[in-house]
């Protein structure tokens, strides 16, 4: 129920509307609950609602973490 | 899709299981969590369990919204769907709930009721809206994730002068539902389980915040990683929570940075509490009566409250009594232990809570986890 999907801005709307693209698909959605976006942010996207923006330097930093926690033990055993 | 596609890197997860493995001390057992059925529903569908040693068992927790719906809600809501100046708008997860004698909205809305399933409460908004003449109810529910676009409603609802809108409210809230499940062994109303750790909710806690769970730290000396929906994510937090046991520590960890910070939206929750306060008590199916534990219209949007506006009457019903989703939804048996499971009771035609959505243990396990308990059985067979 709370799945909630990344979806890129591709256009700022009137009223707090914005018009978001996942893969072919494209939805107008609110985005009341986060405020100022621009186009090509990315945003978690729930029962059409933006509920936060995609922190980019903190998704890399994840990638970087899942790829120390991949490497560790080959280290371990070099 | 990016910020989906990497996070489900089938090699990159093996070699996090391996890590999980070595780093698993072979005399410990760890037991952890899941709140949230969307993290259930990922460890199933991408057979997480079967990366992991066999001594870190992840528990399926109760957070699924529709599973924990008491049947007696479901029936109330059933019955404002007969009343024929009624449009009951509501989210596709809750059509096929059944309430008593095995009744649902999607019977109902066949037998002639004005049952529309919206994507939004936009969307009921819009229906409100060209249908001046109908009475539209929203029949809302969710954990705190689901709860702000209820709110926008009512405010939009107010701003617009909708005098024919309104909201039939379930929203739950995830710390109470933690709460009672680190409760039970002291209130003796569930059966004790030992659970080392949570996988915290990811979009629940982009609302809320990594913050609320500061106190199961403080109270139960638990621990806790908000983690992302996807694999990668999910097994990145099992490592986080296994290391904090291996090094003795209890902290509140946040593994989903990428949308989560420690205060949440702020705005989110502003709205949030600006039109809702909470209930003395609420029902959760499976495992009672939380208090503290979900949410209701104030005093100032009344007149948005369809249980107010159509004065109904509160409709109690039990489950089939042989279920055994109680003890499920807390880790104290599994869903194959429970009679009922792919006997009479299969997602097609459910019998409790955790077979009613593709999130609740059980039809989880259904769907996934009983083929790789087949396989296991019969890889056993072979290698006697």
């Amino acid at each position: 129920m709370c799945l909630a999907i990344p979806a890129q801005v591709r256009e700022i709307l009137p009223d707090g509307m914005a018009r978001v693209g996942l893969d072919g698909v494209v939805k107008e959605i609110s985005t009341a609950l986060v405020g100022d976006l621009a186009v090509g942010d990315y945003v978690i996207v729930h029962v059409g609602f933006a509920l936060s923006k995609i922190d980019a330097v903190e998704a890399e930093r994840t990638l970087a973490l899942l790829a120390e926690a991949a490497g560790a033990p080959a280290e371990a055993m070099a | 899709m990016k910020h989906v596609d990497e996070y489900r890197d089938g090699k990159l997860a093996r070699a996090i299981a391996a890590t999980i493995a070595a780093e698993a001390d072979p005399t410990r057992d760890y037991a952890f969590m899941e709140f949230c059925g969307g993290h259930t529903h990922a460890i199933s569908r991408y057979g997480l369990e079967d990366l992991l040693p066999a001594n870190v068992r992840m528990i399926h927790g109760p957070g699924c919204p529709v599973c924990v719906l008491p049947i007696g809600r479901v029936d109330e809501a059933i019955e404002l769907a007969k009343n024929p100046d009624v449009t009951l708008a509501t989210y596709a997860d809750l059509m096929r709930v059944p309430g008593s004698r095995g009744a649902s909205l999607i019977k109902a809305k066949a037998a002639g009721a004005d049952i529309r399933m919206v994507y939004s409460t936009l969307d009921a908004i819009r229906i409100a809206e060209e249908r001046p003449d109908r009475q539209v109810v929203f029949f809302a529910i969710g954990f705190e994730t689901t709860t702000p676009p209820s709110a926008m409603a009512v405010k939009l609802a107010e701003a617009r002068g909708l005098t024919n809108f309104s909201i039939f409210c379930n929203h739950v809230l995830t710390p109470s539902a933690i709460r009672a499940i680190l409760e039970a062994p002291k209130t003796g109303g569930l059966p004790p389980v030992r659970i080392q750790g949570f996988l915290g909710p990811s979009h629940v806690s982009a609302i809320i915040g990594t913050k609320p769970y500061d106190t199961f730290v403080a109270e139960f000396a638990q621990r806790i990683v908000v983690s992302g929906f996807e694999p990668l994510d999910v097994m990145q937090s099992i490592l986080m929570l296994l290391r904090q046991v291996n090094e003795g520590r209890t902290a509140v960890e946040n593994q989903y940075i990428r949308a989560v910070t420690p205060e949440g939206n702020r705005a989110a929750q502003a709205l949030v509490d600006e039109v809702f306060e909470l209930r003395d008590s609420f029902e959760w199916r499976g495992l009672g009566a939380i208090p503290h534990s979900a949410l209701r219209l104030r005093e100032r949007y009344a007149t948005f409250d369809a249980e107010r506006r159509f004065a109904m009457t509160p409709i109690v019903a039990s489950d089939n009594p042989a279920c055994e989703c109680g003890t499920i939804l807390i880790g104290a048996k599994q869903p194959a232990d429970c009679r009922l499971f792919g006997t009479v009771c299969t997602p097609e035609t459910p019998m409790g809570s955790c077979m009613v959505s593709s999130e609740g243990a059980c039809a989880a396990h259904w769907t996934y986890g009983r083929f790789r308990d087949r396989a296991r059985a019969s890889a056993g067979r072979a290698a006697s």
